[in-house]
């Protein structure tokens, strides 16, 4: 069988966070009754202009710098043109030949391989309505119309055909929506659609320059099912090819359940959009000044972050990856790094320890009931030798549900280690006085049998003896007596 | 000549007799109320009248005047609105049967100007179905008559507001003008009327043709009336992005300051062909008067003009294909009982949509089309940036141009109903400034033998409606009293 290679190219649409519309100033805010964030402009009524929102060219503009793109001094708006009942005006207000941003990429790292995946464009548009199939009605076809998610700001990102799985795909995703939300213009909220993902697929011959026939799959709802659909794609695409057939080009629409993707009507897809500037917004001239203010009020992206931990903090790559994986996160483990005065410590706490928890329990880490300075005293202690890590996780699954610092909690407890000499010596007698066997064979040369009672005494002391000072003052006593 | 009505009260008088309590607004309201009662139907000049309200407003602006509140120079003034100017809670059709009932949640930005400069409303008036339309029989309601002869037409699309004015029905009224649509009828009808400078006044609430292209303009009797009610509605407005800071009201003194010095560009080249003898003599009278007011008379040429109208004709219906896509019968207005979705769809639109308008979608989103956008709206821009070019050119030179308004005299009704591109001709004057977004006026310049107006126009640089104007006045005072339709008169006599 002949080897190919799957090309796949991705548009995603990203909800920019900005509290009003993009073309009036209705609310943006997700899960309202429906068709009550509306207003003449959003409804499309007769008469009505759009007034561009500044804030969300700004986000926009933020978000081509962060992944290198060029940023347009002049854009254009220009009208996309279908009939559908979510879509009040009859057309979407996006960019056509002169988008905001062109060019830049996402790096990925896939298998241990870093790798840049090239971006074509990003533009901004209105979103459309929501149209609501109500389900379990027999004989019912009425379509509901909600319209309070119609003219909220979004940004189309459109990616080379540079991805060349699903797991890349999956990569992809993960760090855009990773910037994005660095940025902090985006929720990346999947389920409430402030991210959405179509996959443009194709295969060709291993080795081959032209690019096969390519199909659109959509309707995926999560990074996990554009994996699985562009595996599925790319497998189906793969054995028309190999019994002889040649690939359709056509829309596919993604059904999560069965795993299959299916064909859109032809009638729904056969749209020429009729593209042409938007007349009533002039173009959008931006000042070479004030897109040099943006890049420069930008904040630390999650590369720029990884790399600043692995150099000051001295923790490997592996670290710095999990621990940016989002803003809130990375400054967690800064603070606990911080105050713990060991980085790779507090890294090993917060990738064991913490992330065990979380992942359980389904936390954010602002959730996280230990916050980073408790942690990190807790983490000071370990580091200083001053308890044991095994003693330290005790201490870590108290704080858990109380409120005291870790200095507290080992007083209270008595778990402070024992390590003055006087003590141990009293233990190490009152081992060697209960176990006279045990004794005899150490005498008489056997060593095993002495960590034996070392671990006996370790159980007297219920873990809190400092083990090599405990091995010196039985020693002593085993010579002495 | 008509029997001479004793002297109609111009806006100005109006405001001044109402601002000085000489006069209340519900007395001026009465007057106008009475006069419409007698020669709207039979002119067809309204779609929607509601004498209640309208005295109800005149009221108020008598209450305010009372608490002394400083209320504008249109104190008490009669101004009718074309039917594609939204009004809160009153039926706005555009002479449509796909919005037949509809009441907007909203006034556009010009009716909010006008009720603060204490504007009374007279109504709605007719005009061709979505401003699409050179004689107002588009209309899917019924055909509105000029005033000066009832069996021709008043021009259009706004029709209506220019007959009501010239019979004395309003005192002045808003129109629409995307490719002459105020001023061809201002023509007609003998009264003026101004397409201001492209953003000059917010389209906020003007329900849209082709966005690039639509004015709301103001027209009047007098050039002073013109100019006072585009005062009211100038100036930037935040709600439209297109509109311009730049345009600032016009002083009504500078009106008064002649011609003396100015240069006016004839196009020659332009009107060289099927105008009428009895339009072009009215050219060269107003020419030689102005000249005799010490005003230079030259030749300017507008070598692209000549294809405004296959310019106008792929740009204006592109954007009406797009602009008029939300009337779908989904969410307002008329829906046509279907099947499903898309056979709704193509119901509501087939049998809520007019000939012309269908014709123009069609149009439109052919020039749209895959394919076709290099060859047909592409290059119609291009042209376009060339006929601005020319206008920029000839008004370097001169302070306006000077050309008729239309090439023939009003028309009669059904002349030209089947013949859409004799109709679309007949624009080939006024299409040139719209392309180009210069301001232009129409102003009556006498009377055929027919006793049927001829208008002249005068177009100027971006924002220098003042100039047009008083270049206008300067006519206007060489003239004899302001004529009066016989219709209008019959009452009065």
């Amino acid at each position: 069988m002949t080897a190919y290679e799957t090309v796949v190219g991705l548009e995603v649409h990203a909800q920019l966070k900005t509290r009003s519309k993009i073309f009036c100033s209705c609310s943006t805010v997700f899960g309202a009754r429906p068709n009550t964030q509306v207003c003449p402009v959003c409804l499309g009524l007769p008469g009505v202009l759009p007034v561009l929102n500044e804030r969300a060219v700004r986000f926009a503009v933020m978000t081509g710098l962060a992944v290198g793109s060029g940023i347009a001094e002049r854009s254009v708006f220009a009208r996309k043109n279908y009939f559908y009942p979510d879509l009040p005006k009859g057309y979407q207000i996006s960019q056509y030949d002169r988008p905001l941003c062109s060019g830049g990429g996402v790096d990925i790292h896939v298998e241990g391989v870093w790798k840049r995946i090239g971006l074509v464009r990003i533009h901004i548009e209105e979103d459309a309505g929501k149209s609501i199939h109500p389900e379990g009605r027999a004989g019912v076809t009425t379509t509901l119309v909600d319209l309070n998610r119609a003219g909220v700001p979004l940004i189309e990102i459109v990616s080379e055909p540079e991805i060349r799985s699903g797991a890349e795909a999956y990569d992809y995703l993960m760090r855009l929506k990773q910037i994005l939300m660095y940025l902090d213009v985006c929720d990346g909220n999947m389920e409430e659609g402030s991210l959405r993902c179509d996959a443009n697929v194709s295969v060709r011959k291993a080795g081959a320059k032209e690019l096969g026939t390519k199909t659109e799959v959509k309707n995926m709802n999560s990074f996990r099912n554009v994996e699985r659909a562009i595996a599925y794609e790319a497998e189906r695409q793969i054995g028309i090819l190999e019994s002889g057939g040649r690939v359709v080009q056509e829309t596919l629409l993604w059904n999560a359940d069965q795993g299959t993707a299916a064909p859109m009507r032809s009638k729904e897809e056969a749209h020429d959009y009729r593209y042409f500037p938007e007349p009533d917004l002039l173009p959008l001239d931006l000042e070479p000044r004030w897109i040099d203010t943006v890049r420069k009020e930008l904040p630390e992206l999650p590369h720029q972050v990884r790399e600043r931990l692995t150099r000051d903090l001295g923790i490997p790559e592996y670290d710095a990856e999990v621990l940016t994986e989002t803003r809130a996160l990375a400054s967690y483990y800064e603070e606990t790094a911080g105050r713990a005065g060991n980085g790779k410590l507090a890294s090993n706490w917060i990738m064991t320890e913490v992330n065990g928890i979380r992942n359980k329990k389904g936390q954010t880490i602002e959730e996280f009931p230990i916050r980073p300075d408790r942690l990190g005293a807790l983490v000071k202690m370990v580091a200083e030798d001053r308890i044991s890590g095994k003693i330290g996780k005790q201490v870590f699954e108290m704080m858990l549900t109380r409120p005291e610092g870790p200095e507290e909690l080992v007083k209270a407890q008595g778990l402070l280690p024992i390590d003055d000499e006087s003590a141990l010596r009293a233990l190490a007698r009152e081992v060697i006085a209960a176990n006279p066997g045990p004794v005899a064979e150490v005498r008489a040369g056997k060593e095993r049998t002495f960590a034996f009672l070392v671990g006996q005494a370790m159980k007297q002391s219920r873990g809190r003896a400092h083990p090599e000072k405990l091995q010196d003052a039985l020693r002593k006593e085993l010579q002495a007596s | 000549m008509s029997p001479e009505a004793p002297a109609p009260d111009t806006a100005e008088s109006i405001g001044r007799l109402v601002q000085g309590r000489e006069r209340t607004a519900v007395e001026i309201a009465r007057t106008y109320l009475e006069r419409a009662d007698r020669s709207a139907a039979r002119l067809g000049t309204y779609l929607h009248r509601d004498a209640a309200r309208t005295l109800a407003e005149a009221a108020d602006v008598d209450a305010r005047i009372a608490n002394g509140e400083t209320v504008g120079p249109l104190a008490g003034v009669p101004v009718a609105l074309k039917d594609n100017l939204c009004t809160r809670g009153v039926p706005t059709t555009c002479g449509s049967k796909i919005l037949e009932g509809y009441r907007p949640p909203y006034d556009a930005h010009v009716v909010e100007r006008l009720r603060r400069a204490g504007a009374v409303v007279t109504g709605k008036t007719n005009c061709d179905e979505f401003a699409m339309g050179s004689s107002t029989e588009n209309s899917a309601y019924l055909p509105t008559k000029n005033p000066w002869d009832l069996t021709r037409v008043p021009g259009g699309s706004s029709g209506g507001s220019a007959a009501t004015v010239a019979a004395l029905e309003a005192a002045v009224s808003l129109g629409s003008d995307t490719g002459g649509s105020v001023r061809q009828p201002a023509a007609f009808c003998g009264v003026y009327g101004l397409k201001p400078t492209y953003g000059a006044v917010s389209r906020y609430g003007l329900v849209a043709f082709a966005s690039s292209l639509d004015q709301i303009g103001p027209i009047g009797r007098t050039a002073r009336d013109t100019a006072l009610l585009y005062n009211a509605i100038c100036g930037r407005d935040e709600r439209d992005m297109t509109s311009r800071a730049e345009a600032k009201p016009v002083a009504l003194d500078d009106l008064e300051r002649g011609v003396k010095g100015m240069k006016l560009g004839i196009p020659r080249d332009l009107i060289a062909e099927g105008v009428d003898p009895e339009v072009l003599a009215s050219l060269e009278r107003v020419a030689k008067t102005l000249a005799a007011e010490g005003a230079e008379i030259l030749d300017v040429t507008l070598p692209h003009a000549r294809y405004s109208i296959a310019t106008y004709y792929l740009i204006a219906p592109a954007e009406a294909s797009s602009n008029l896509a939300r009337y779908d019968g989904v969410r307002y207005g008329f829906r046509a009982k279907s099947e499903d979705l898309q056979s709704m769809y193509a119901a509501t639109r087939g049998q809520g949509f007019g000939r012309e308008v269908r014709r123009r979608i069609l149009l439109g989103t052919y020039a749209l089309s895959a394919g076709y956008y290099d060859a047909y709206y592409l290059r119609a821009m291009k042209v376009r940036t060339l006929i601005r070019k020319d206008f920029a050119d000839a008004l370097g030179r001169a302070d306006a141009v000077l050309l008729p308004t239309t090439p023939t005299p009003p028309f009669r009704l059904g002349e030209k109903v089947d013949d859409p591109l004799a109709m679309y001709l007949n624009d080939v004057f006024s299409i040139p400034a719209s392309l180009a977004g210069a301001p232009a006026l129409s102003f009556p310049a006498g009377m055929t033998r027919a006793n049927l107006p001829i208008g002249m126009q005068l177009v100027g640089r971006p924002f220098e409606e003042g100039t047009l104007l008083r270049i206008a006045r300067t006519w206007e005072r060489t003239e004899s009293a302001l004529r009066v339709p016989p219709i209008a008169a019959e009452g009065n006599a």
